[in-house]
């Protein structure tokens, strides 16, 4: 796994055009992710980076454009078999299973490869018990992994904020993704609370030989962890690079402070 | 006298939600046979108790009638709590898919007492070639990507209609074999009396889900696309249609036995204990054995949020069609139990007003609780038939209704009281979810897993 070449692409999107009727929310946006790039995608409030993430996850149709995961179209399927693929998520919005249990939680990502079927369940055959003890063991696992063993049983709308953000990349990652897109991990963390996200993201793209792309609006999480960043406003991509060429770049600053901002600083 | 009745009434409604609280600890005994053991004592205790000793019967057939009501009425309300409690559609159809289970099952042991076969041919043959029909479309469907929901529904509505030809095709060709054994109403021959005909009974009851089932999947494939509200109202239709279709069955339809809306009589009364309790049993069974699995799972975190179900693979639209066509597999076994119990159907108990019934006792008992539904079927029937009608019924001949002025004033009690239900969303014993605790095992590199404390 590790050795296979790092040039692979694992995700391309051409000329992705979404329009909420007149509304261009997202224009000829281009992004091209490698195996094991751990990239960040930013731009002001509005700028349609949440739209994007819908468009490759199947959540939106497309008005126009391609986008290739794996080397395969993902055109006109649903978002279920998306995932199916290898596209894991998080949301801006935490939406966890709120009335159910942690461990049912990350337990529903083994849905679509549980290994037994419907009339397994109905009549508890050898492969039910077999196949859920297993699943059972690997969420439990990855509770550990995540730092929350012992609280398997608590329903997760009960969590605090930050155990809920954990619970909600445990789940993510349980679906076994090859890609994965964290929609702002940080919004509305504390600073000792982000440090640790930061720690975890680089464990995590490490130990699962993740691609990972990510929206997020705290900077210092993006300049801190990614390697290449895209820049969008307004729908399209305006700039491109790595940490210190995007903080140099006048287009960004000005995206988010205004004209004339850059000069004034 | 009333109050000696007001207090055996008290004792029988606590005494049946305490027996089905036993029945549901023995179900969760951990050995098979100590399983086994407990449920056929459970079974005999009521047995014994419907026996009649020389003059003294501990529950009589007022109570009896009750319990078999409510046996029926528990697997509807289970049936709608899988859709609306654990899948969070709010479907009002339930009372049309009951009405057909009750309505179909009558046909088929109807006709076969009156030397007539081929309801039971027609029924049973058009339900499994239909399944296997829906099945290879279903295949086919999946296969070849992008069919549009309507189109796809004609393509399965043409295979049913091809296996619905089929079976009459198959109940003329049979007809004749069968016509000697079963003799006439007045003469039953050897499969219209006896063993045969129990089982007979039984094949009825699953032939009139199965058929309930398939009529949900053919509804539902497209209007559980509409949104919840939508989905409702659609539903209520159905409900209104299938009571139409009641009303005409003997004009409308083919089946002038039904008799339209002079209700059908006649109907063989084959339910007793055994079947009631079997039929409730293996409907809680099974619904717990979904719920507790993958498959639940899935269903549950529809009714949780949508759209980050789909961001985990799971076929949103296919698990509510699964919940929806066995919530309604139930309905129609309900409805088979509920219609050779009163050995008369008509169109009025299945009105859209009645329809509310199980939705009531859904949210009486808990939406995503099954043993509130449990206990709330038994309690409401035995409550609100049993005690309200005879305890009103002493007071003068128009005082019955005014169970319907207590039985609001009940409900808006509990609405304001305890708005998540009976029992909220708690199970007992054996629809327990099992705890799981966590084992002290190899915990995957523990070294460099990252300090996350909060």
């Amino acid at each position: 796994m590790e050795n296979s070449t790092s040039s692979k692409n694992i995700l391309r999107v051409e000329g992705l055009t979404k329009f909420f009727g007149g509304l261009g929310a997202v224009q000829n946006f281009d992004i091209t992710l490698n195996q094991g790039d751990l990239n960040g995608l930013i731009g002001p409030n509005g700028a349609g980076k949440t739209t994007v993430f819908n468009l490759i996850t199947g959540i939106y149709s497309l008005t126009r454009g391609k986008i290739e995961f794996d080397g395969e179209s993902t055109a006109g399927q649903e978002p279920y078999e998306i995932t199916r693929k290898g596209i894991a998520r998080t949301f801006q919005n935490i939406r966890l299973f709120s009335n159910l249990s942690v461990l049912d939680n990350v337990r529903i990502a083994y849905h679509p490869h549980a290994g037994y079927n419907l009339t397994d369940s109905v009549l508890r055959t050898k492969n039910f018990y077999a196949k859920e003890d297993e699943l059972t063991d690997q969420a439990l696992d990855f509770l550990a992994i995540f730092g929350l063993e012992g609280i398997q049983n608590e329903t997760a709308k009960n969590l605090p904020y930050g155990q809920q953000r954990r619970v909600e990349i445990a789940r993510a990652l349980a679906a076994n993704p090859k890609l994965l897109l964290l929609d702002e991990p940080a919004a509305g963390m504390n600073p000792k609370e982000i440090i640790e996200l930061m720690d975890l993201i680089h464990f995590i793209h490490d130990r699962f030989n993740l691609t990972i792309l990510l929206i997020e609006h705290q900077m210092r999480v993006v300049m801190g962890i990614c390697r290449h960043i895209t820049v969008m406003d307004f729908g399209q991509v305006i700039a491109r690079g790595n940490p210190k060429e995007i903080q140099a770049n006048e287009r960004v600053v000005e995206a988010y402070l205004g004209k004339g901002a850059g000069h004034a600083a | 006298m009333e109050l000696g009745f007001l207090l055996g009434s008290i004792v029988k409604i606590a005494a049946i939600i305490a027996y089905f609280y036993g029945v549901l600890w023995v179900m969760s005994l951990p050995s098979r046979w100590l399983k086994i053991g407990g449920m056929v004592v459970a079974f005999g205790v009521i047995q014994l108790g419907l026996t009649k000793f020389g003059n003294f019967q501990l529950l009589n057939d007022f109570d009896s009638g009750l319990l078999f009501q409510a046996c029926a009425m528990a697997m509807v309300a289970l049936g709608l709590n899988l859709i609306y409690g654990f899948n969070g559609q709010f479907s009002l159809g339930q009372w049309g898919f009951y009405g057909i289970g009750a309505y179909t099952s009558a046909d088929i042991t109807y006709r076969w007492v009156n030397g007539d076969a081929r309801g039971l041919i027609v029924v049973g043959v058009g339900t499994i070639v239909g399944a296997i029909i829906l099945t290879a479309i279903g295949r086919l469907v999946k296969k070849i990507r992008g069919i549009p929901v309507l189109s796809a529904f004609t393509l399965y509505l043409i295979g049913t209609l091809a296996a619905g030809f089929i079976a009459v095709m198959v109940g003329r060709l049979l007809h004749p074999v069968f016509q000697p054994l079963l003799g006439t109403n007045l003469d039953p021959g050897v499969l219209a009396q006896g063993i045969p005909m129990q089982i007979m009974f039984f094949l009825a009851v699953i032939f009139a889900g199965i058929f309930a089932a398939e009529v949900s999947f053919l509804f539902g494939l497209p209007v559980l696309t509409l949104g919840s509200d939508y989905f409702g109202i659609a539903t209520l239709g159905f409900t209104i249609v299938v009571n139409v279709l009641m009303i005409n069955s003997d004009t409308v339809l083919p089946f002038p036995e039904m008799k339209g809306g002079r209700g059908m009589v006649g109907i063989p009364k084959l339910t007793t204990w055994f079947w009631a309790f079997l039929f409730l049993m293996l409907v809680v069974i099974v619904m717990r054995n979904i719920l507790r699995s993958s498959t639940g799972r899935a269903i549950m975190s529809v009714r949780e949020d949508e759209t980050a179900a789909k961001a985990m693979g799971i076929d949103i639209a296919g698990s509510k069609l699964m919940a929806f066509v066995i919530g309604s597999l139930f309905a129609g076994m309900g409805g088979g139990i509920y219609a050779h119990f009163i050995g008369f159907l008509s169109p009025g108990s299945f009105d859209f007003l009645v329809s509310f019934n199980p939705l009531i006792i859904v949210v009486f008992g808990g939406l995503g609780s099954m043993t509130g539904t449990i206990v709330s079927s038994f309690g409401w029937l035995f409550f609100l038939e049993g005690m309200l009608r005879v305890l009103l019924g002493q007071m003068g001949t128009e005082a019955p209704t005014w169970r319907y002025v207590l039985y609001p004033i009940t409900l808006l009690l509990m609405m304001l009281i305890r708005p998540q239900g009976l029992l909220g969303a708690v199970e007992w014993g054996f629809l327990k979810a099992k705890v799981v605790s966590t084992r002290p095992k190899k915990i995957p590199t523990p070294t460099d897993s990252p300090a996350v404390e909060v």
